[in-house]
């Protein structure tokens, strides 16, 4: 597809008209509005066109993205939306939510000399596009095979799973812990980064392809792995890392110290932000830490920001340039006044009479030696305590496996920290017919990997229930002997 | 969606006993585990103990007395209606074995959940006591079923109305010096199952607490149901709701507990106001 060369490439990315740091900070809308179709197009005029396209080798699941920016450019934005989906079923989340520095535009030619062409953005612009045409296109699903399928976990892994598998033609249940699904996309990720209703969207979608969806349903402890596995041809395991970690520090179970998890499944999934309408309450606090670098540390710090807090200071152990939030939320935060307490630790938290925190005592760390993996490793100052007061703190400093399943069925492999031990290429467990992907087996990652991890599976489990499944389920627990 | 099949009033005026339809949850259901319960689509989800399981019939029995908004809304609701979200089993189940002598304490409605551990330590083929207790005879709940299922039901009333006058802990003392137990398991308020933990511990009694902090999710995913145990912070909803009472940190689990009572007192308040007359049919 030929299409013109640029007369001259600019240097720098279209800019994306974005809500003012003053006005958004107080309010949960979206913070970059999106380009414009005019906006668009130039931006994908930027787009060399590179006849070994470096970008698609850093895109996880493989979105043929010089083929989808040239239609952007002719303005053929149905093309574009058709382009995408072959590879991807969440655009409209991945174009808001992907690390797109270290994936697909850490490739992209243009940034050895430019900035690299705004990919998530023109990602996010044609899934958008696609949803103001109305009515929402339902994808072609194959003749039905017959095969079941079950998918434990409605995350960003498990929605892959089920579509890819929905559209060759299996009959696919999607069983939730929770009462909605959509997993991190629904209780982690804020409305200003991600709106619901994109969320809500996809997972119409996935129903009116014919996926079932089970919320209420604890895998492990309502259903077994094992009964799953005599109902079903093939099960996908996604239930992500979601188990908050604490420091061990004195003072984390005073009032007032939430996990992240704990603070964005009130706000995000329980509504708190509209106590009392919505029945389920948050303590806002005018003075809030956050401690933690990630994403979910920055997601946090600026949820407490738009609930009406004055002050909100996120503490790091290192400096800004390792922050491993993705670049864009590590400036809107600055933007909007996030005050960063960098080089920092907390050693304790303290409270006051009534049990409440009341301030955070932090040290100052060195940066001076590399540890082995080359990063700077952070030393404490001595004598360099100091204290941040604070009535609201969230612990960010990730998650670890939920233990549920890998309690209720000891045959699962699983590592010494109870995440699954599965194919990294199939997803393949230790028990036959069973797969798993995402967060439970990589450990706490994006949504794209886990999206990335979704479609592998799918294709293994594609193969596995149209040749293998036949063998009885319970034969044995080892790759089958039988050749395809 | 799950369908409200029986209510009655167990203790007027605000303690209710709902029975519930769940096939799946009540065949899965052991004595100890809990549920999640979310009304409509603006409520919150709480944790209620299971104080009955009905495999054959595919219900379980949930008790719940009008404290807040949400428990109000819930003794408001009539049997034909939908609860709209219904999460479980949930936790761990009471570890059930031939104990010898086996000293059930159970105070307000925590009395409820004891029921089906009682039938459960019965059949294992224990000799099962239980010590219940409240402020006077009429606050009682669940003695006629504890007699049904128990060798001996000891009643304590703060009054002296029924039994002996005084706590569930005085007369918990006198059982256990006549004759020791093997194991005693306390629900109740967290003063009472303290005070529980405090009568056992000079006599090295095994003792086993079930603790229901605030909890969200309530499969391990916020941690706001965290306790410490053994100077070990642990999650009541994964790693309880059972636990060694000599070790529990009730300190903090009763600052814990205080944490919302602000905001479920304005939240109750508002709903009052709206909803004048309508608890309690």
């Amino acid at each position: 597809m030929e299409t013109p060369k640029p007369q001259k490439i600019s240097p720098k990315k279209t800019p994306i008209p974005e809500q003012p740091p003053q006005e958004r900070r107080r309010n949960f809308g979206e913070v970059a509005l999106g380009y414009s179709e005019e906006q668009a197009a130039q931006e994908a005029g930027r787009c060399l066109q590179c006849k070994k396209p470096l970008c698609v080798t850093g895109c996880p699941v493989g979105v043929p993205i010089p083929r989808f920016i040239s239609a952007v450019r002719q303005k053929d934005f149905k093309r574009a939306i058709e382009t995408i989906k072959e590879a991807n079923l969440l655009p409209a989340v991945c174009g808001r939510v992907c690390p797109q520095e270290n994936q697909c535009e850490k490739f992209c030619t243009l940034a050895k000399k430019f900035d690299p062409v705004a990919i998530g953005r023109l990602e996010r612009f044609v899934a958008d596009w696609d949803r103001s045409q109305g009515s929402v296109q339902v994808p072609e699903t194959a003749a039905s095979t017959g095969k079941r399928v079950a998918i434990v976990g409605s995350g960003p892994s498990g929605l892959t799973c089920a579509y890819d598998l929905a559209k060759l033609g299996h009959n696919v249940t999607i069983y939730e812990a929770l009462h909605e699904a959509g997993g991190v996309l629904v209780y982690g990720i804020p409305e200003f980064r991600l709106p619901k209703a994109i969320v809500a969207r996809e997972i119409e979608l996935l129903k009116r392809m014919g996926v079932t969806i089970v919320t209420n349903a604890v895998i492990g402890k309502l259903i077994t792995i094992e009964e799953i596995r005599q109902q079903f041809d093939a099960c996908y395991i996604a239930t992500g890392a979601g188990l908050p970690r604490f420091m061990n520090i004195p003072g984390e179970n005073l009032n007032g110290v939430y996990s992240a998890n704990e603070f964005l499944t009130r706000i995000n999934l329980m509504r708190a932000y509209q106590f009392p309408e919505y029945d389920t309450p948050v303590k806002q606090g005018s003075h809030i830490v956050v401690v933690g670098g990630g994403n979910v540390a920055m997601d946090s710090a600026r949820t407490a920001l738009r609930l009406g807090a004055e002050e909100v200071s996120l503490v790091y152990r290192r400096s800004l340039a390792e922050l491993p939030a993705r670049k864009e939320e590590v400036h809107h935060a600055l933007e909007e006044g996030i005050n960063m307490e960098l080089c920092s630790n907390p050693v304790r938290i303290l409270g006051g009479d009534n049990g409440h925190v009341t301030a955070v005592e932090c040290v100052r760390m060195d940066l001076c030696e590399l540890d082995d993996s080359g990063r700077k490793k952070p030393k404490p100052i001595e004598g360099s305590e100091f204290q941040v007061k604070a009535d609201v703190v969230i612990i960010a400093v990730g998650t670890g496996a939920n233990p549920l399943i890998a309690q209720s069925e000891r045959n699962l492999t699983v590592t010494k920290h109870k995440y699954i031990v599965a194919d990294e290429e199939t997803g393949k467990t230790s028990l036959r017919g069973v797969y798993a992907g995402g967060d439970i087996v990589t450990g706490s990652a994006t949504v794209i990997s886990a999206m990335g991890a979704g479609r592998k599976a799918a294709a293994a489990i594609h193969e596995f229930v149209l040749h293998d499944s036949q063998l009885p389920a319970k034969s044995a627990d080892e790759p089958p002997a039988r050749k395809k | 969606m799950a369908l409200i099949k029986e209510k009655r009033l167990l203790r007027a005026p605000d303690v209710f006993y709902f029975r519930i339809e769940a096939p799946l949850i009540s065949k899965k259901a052991r004595p100890g585990q809990f549920v999640i319960v979310r009304l409509h689509d603006k409520g919150e989800r709480i944790p209620l103990s299971l104080a009955d399981i009905d495999a054959d019939g595919g219900t379980i029995s949930l008790i719940v007395m009008a404290v807040g908004k949400t428990t109000a809304e819930f003794t408001a609701m009539q049997p034909g209606q939908d609860v709209l979200d219904l999460c479980g089993p949930l936790g761990n189940p009471t570890e059930i074995e031939k104990a010898g002598k086996v000293v059930l304490v159970g105070g307000g409605f925590g009395t409820a959940p004891l029921y089906p551990i009682a039938k459960a330590f019965k059949n294992a083929g224990s000799e099962v006591v239980t010590v219940m207790g409240a402020r006077s005879k009429d606050l009682l709940i669940y003695e006629k079923e504890m007699l049904s299922v128990c060798d001996r039901v000891l009643v304590a009333t703060d009054d002296g109305s029924k039994g002996i006058k005084g706590l569930v802990t005085n007369a918990l003392k006198a059982e256990l010096e006549q004759a020791p137990a093997d194991l005693v398991i306390a629900i109740g308020p967290v003063v009472m199952m303290r005070a529980v933990a405090e009568t056992t511990r000079p006599l090295g009694t095994k003792t086993v607490v079930s603790l229901n902090p605030i909890m969200v999710d309530g499969t391990g995913m916020c941690g706001g149901c965290r306790v410490t145990v053994g100077g070990e912070t642990r999650f009541a909803c994964t790693d309880g709701p059972e636990f060694d009472g000599h070790l529990v940190d009730w300190d903090v689990l009763m600052n814990r507990q205080r944490k919302y009572i602000p905001e479920q007192k304005h939240s109750f308040e508002q709903w009052k106001t709206k909803h004048a007359g309508v608890v309690c049919e």
